[in-house]
């Protein structure tokens, strides 16, 4: 690029100005400011993040991050293809809450044709969600152990993911990016001995999840990293339009599943885990805690398991069971029209939100009456989590700032879409 | 979700402080939408702000290819102490692009606003740092437009596979 | 500056080598026998063969995760399937320390540029595996955003999946492993035959000079 074009901010990167601020412990001393590239390349940034930081020693004075490094045009892939063949596509923005994407998809196209969940898929549905959660904080928790040095919580968290993605095996099939979630239900039913394994495994987690308590709540290595450094209060972050654990850690309990709540959580018995300063130990707190309740909600679905369809009895939008396509002509001609053309969606804008690990995961779907979708737009929450890293960190160490990414949990694939 | 008088109301009382701003309402799905003139965004979005929906849930952007104007921009708004969700709409046509931005009233709007710039070609007036975000910087061309085409690479199966030039030969 | 290179293994330069083997001997041993005495004194095959083993079984991936792959990849390091018994634990942040880069994920065209610098960091010899469907080709998403791995740098292991069962990935590293240990060219252009596209400063003008890298019409078989 010829000096002309150069942008302002570029022309800032590679400028050394003295800061404004005064040296920490020095009279009248000011220091250089030197603008680093972090990333994108980064054993501490989670994912292909690249952050521009502008240092003065080592206090961070400035942030930009720099997204984009996994772009993958899943909106524009999405509006290609019928609206359940959109449904893998969507799966993979988020690739840690893959359920949680597929559910966006699936409510907000549900809601647009205006299409009864049996409650049978509504409470497997909730099943797979919350065990879900747990995977996604069981990761969030092992690498952010790892960024602060306590390298063996990441061994036990990924100890218990590989039971978990055994469980998501044993009823779809797939261990990641299942394409269990289908617009009207769920694609099967689950299979026998499901509920024993799923029950063994949220009585395991909860000893466990103690087990990683006992590890690094008292730890004096992560209160030093954790407790009072990079806190938010919650206008900042309500200005920001942060939502989920980071704004349940600054005191504001706002859970779209107890606000608004979809799929039945309404039936459930759980508490919100809310934290008091808004640092980064309560932001550990929080999902930590929130392990806990994922296991009772898991627990009082597989009680209260209704009996019924796993899907949405309307063949017009759910396939026919396989068997009815040897006897009946209706469920062969339904079968042909949604394998090839697909269902057609009445036209209309619809925002479908609910509660993912990381905040908000809205879907927008707008649909033009055809058998595709014209625009589906995911909102994704880490993606807007995202812009309050400066806020945060401005005024503390490298070190805080790679404490604070750690405890964002943000994942570059629902960021980048 | 406020109801369909409810909305009704919101835009009586922007129509009483700003006569031109609603162009239209629309309650579908239990869902309100209330689409304003892109000139008047900034006070009806500071009007809805001090009723309660002071939360920006979402901005994105929507190309309605074919129907004119072409380019929409939608702002989620979300009071939350009463749970009510609102979508504020504004259209522009491609050849004119230029949407008042809502970073001075909800900081979090920079991000999604400069993906809708990417995605879409909306240029967003008085935003502090209108650039590329997901593509990069000197990309040519707004992907997420209707007419943009996907791209891609072209499969390789047997009856073209000694056409296409392979990524290896 | 001049720089010719030398053929080695034409039957003429075995003669010099037996001749000299026969000043030294004093005509003790005749022409076979001493082709034989001479290749055992200098050991090449097996050395080679000792040092693709060794090489083969201690490489060092580079943390490369990029999107769905790198959790499988971090499953595979986990403990149910661990890659310490064949030890591979070692991840090294800085390409330069390490000799494996496993692409894991969707490169999108933002991230194409990074890549390449990062696998031209790394120090010969250097291995790439492509992890998963969307980087061998575009896997799910056949769009403008992504670019497969193979047009801008060379791949040794391609492993299909999506993402690929960490199961998989392993079986990838172990053919990766088994052709390390047959001893392959290090170098990527020998090994690809991928002359032609070399730059070398200078040999424009001086034409039939036999400088390094640049390909010579005849010189190597199938390019």
């Amino acid at each position: 690029m010829d000096a002309v074009t150069v942008s302002d901010y570029r022309r800032q990167e590679e400028s050394i100005t003295l800061s404004a601020e005064p040296a920490p412990g020095g009279e009248d001393l000011s220091q250089e400011l030197m603008t680093i590239n972090m990333g994108p390349h980064h054993p501490s940034t989670h994912g292909v993040l690249r952050l521009i930081v502008t240092l003065e020693g080592e206090i961070v004075r400035d942030l930009k991050p720099v997204i984009g490094y996994v772009h993958t045009g899943i909106e524009k892939t999405a509006e290609d293809k019928a609206y359940w063949k959109a449904i893998p596509v969507v799966e993979r923005m988020d690739y840690l809450s893959y359920y949680f994407n597929a559910m966006a998809y699936c409510g907000a196209v549900e809601k647009l044709l205006e299409c009864e969940v049996p409650k049978r898929a509504q409470y497997l549905r909730v099943i797979h969600l919350e065990l879900n959660r747990i995977m996604s904080h069981l990761v969030w928790l092992g690498t952010s152990a790892l960024d602060l040095g306590a390298i063996s919580v990441w061994w036990y968290c990924f100890r218990e993911r590989e039971s978990l993605l055994d469980l998501f095996e044993m009823s779809s099939g797939q261990r990641m990016h299942t394409r269990y979630f289908q617009v009207g239900g769920v694609i099967e039913d689950i299979p026998r001995g499901f509920e024993a394994k799923v029950r063994a495994f949220t009585k395991t987690m909860r000893t466990r999840a103690d087990q990683y308590a006992a590890l690094l709540d008292r730890n004096e290595i992560v209160l030093q990293r954790l407790r009072g450094t990079c806190p938010l209060d919650e206008a900042t972050l309500l200005g920001l339009g942060v939502t989920g654990p980071l704004l349940r850690a600054a005191g504001n309990p706002w859970d779209l599943r107890k606000a608004a709540p979809y799929s039945s959580y309404e039936d459930f018995d759980f508490k919100i885990p809310v934290g008091t300063q808004g640092d980064n130990y309560d932001r550990y707190r929080v999902r930590h805690a929130e392990i806990y309740e994922s296991c009772d909600i898991v627990d009082q679905a597989l009680d209260g398991l209704p009996e019924g369809p796993f899907i949405t009895e309307d063949r017009k939008v759910a396939l026919p069971p396989r068997h009815e396509l040897a006897t009946s002509m209706e469920a062969l001609i339904h079968h042909f029209k949604l394998v090839t053309e697909g269902f057609r969606v009445p036209p209309g804008e619809v925002y479908y939100p609910i509660e993912s690990p990381r905040g908000e995961l809205g879907c927008f779907v707008l649909s033009d009456g055809s058998s595709k979708p014209a625009r589906v737009h995911m909102r994704d929450p880490s993606f807007v989590n995202l812009q309050a890293t400066a806020p945060m960190t401005r005024g503390s160490y490298i070190a805080d700032l790679v404490a604070t990414l750690a405890m964002l949990d943000p994942v570059l694939g629902g960021v980048d879409r | 979700m406020p109801d369909a008088t409810g909305l009704e109301l919101i835009a009586q009382d922007l129509r009483a402080s700003h006569p031109d701003a609603v162009l239209g309402t629309t309650f579908f799905r239990e869902e309100a939408t209330l689409e304003v003139a892109p000139a008047r965004l900034l006070d009806a979005a500071t009007q809805l702000h001090a009723r309660g929906y002071s939360f920006l849930a979402s901005c994105h952007g929507v190309d309605y290819y074919p129907a004119e104007p072409r380019l929409g921009v939608h702002y989620q708004l979300l009071d939350m102490p009463n749970v009510d969700r609102i979508c504020l709409k504004a259209r522009v046509g491609v050849e004119d692009p230029h949407v008042p931005s809502l970073c001075e009233l909800w900081p979090g709007a920079n991000h999604p606003e400069r993906e809708v710039y990417d995605m879409f070609g909306v240029v967003f007036d008085g935003h502090p740092d209108l650039r590329r975000i997901l593509m990069p910087e000197d990309y040519e061309g707004h992907p997420q437009r209707r007419d943009f085409p996907v791209g891609g690479e072209p499969v390789i199966f047997t009856y073209n596979e000694d056409k296409i030039p392979g990524w290896t030969r | 500056m001049e720089l010719t290179r030398e053929k080695l293994g034409g039957a003429d330069d075995l003669r010099i080598r037996q001749l000299r083997a026969r000043d030294m001997l004093r005509g003790d041993i005749s022409d076979e026998e001493l082709e034989r005495y001479v290749e055992e004194r200098v050991l090449t095959t097996t050395l080679d063969k000792a040092v693709a083993w060794a090489r083969g079984n201690s490489l060092f991936p580079a943390t490369f995760g990029l999107a769905c792959c790198a959790i499988e990849m971090m499953s595979v390091v986990g403990a149910r399937l661990d890659i310490a018994r064949f030890g591979f634990e070692a991840f090294r942040a800085s390409p330069r320390q390490a000799d494996l880069l496993i692409l894991s994920g969707r490169v999108s065209i933002k991230m194409a540029p990074v890549v390449r610098r990062i696998y031209d960091q790394m120090l010969e010899p250097r291995w790439a595996i492509a992890m998963g469907a969307c980087c061998s080709s575009m896997g799910v998403f056949n769009n403008y955003a992504l670019v497969p791995a193979d047009k801008f740098m060379p791949i040794d292991v391609h492993v299909p999946g999506c993402p690929p069962r960490p199961e998989a990935l392993m079986h990838g590293i172990l053919k990766l492993r088994a052709k390390i240990q047959g001893d392959p060219p290090a170098g990527w252009r020998e090994r690809y035959e991928a002359f032609g596209t070399e730059e070398v400063v200078g040999a424009a003008d001086r034409p039939g000079v036999n400088a390094v890298n640049v390909f010579q019409s005849g010189e190597t078989s199938g390019a």
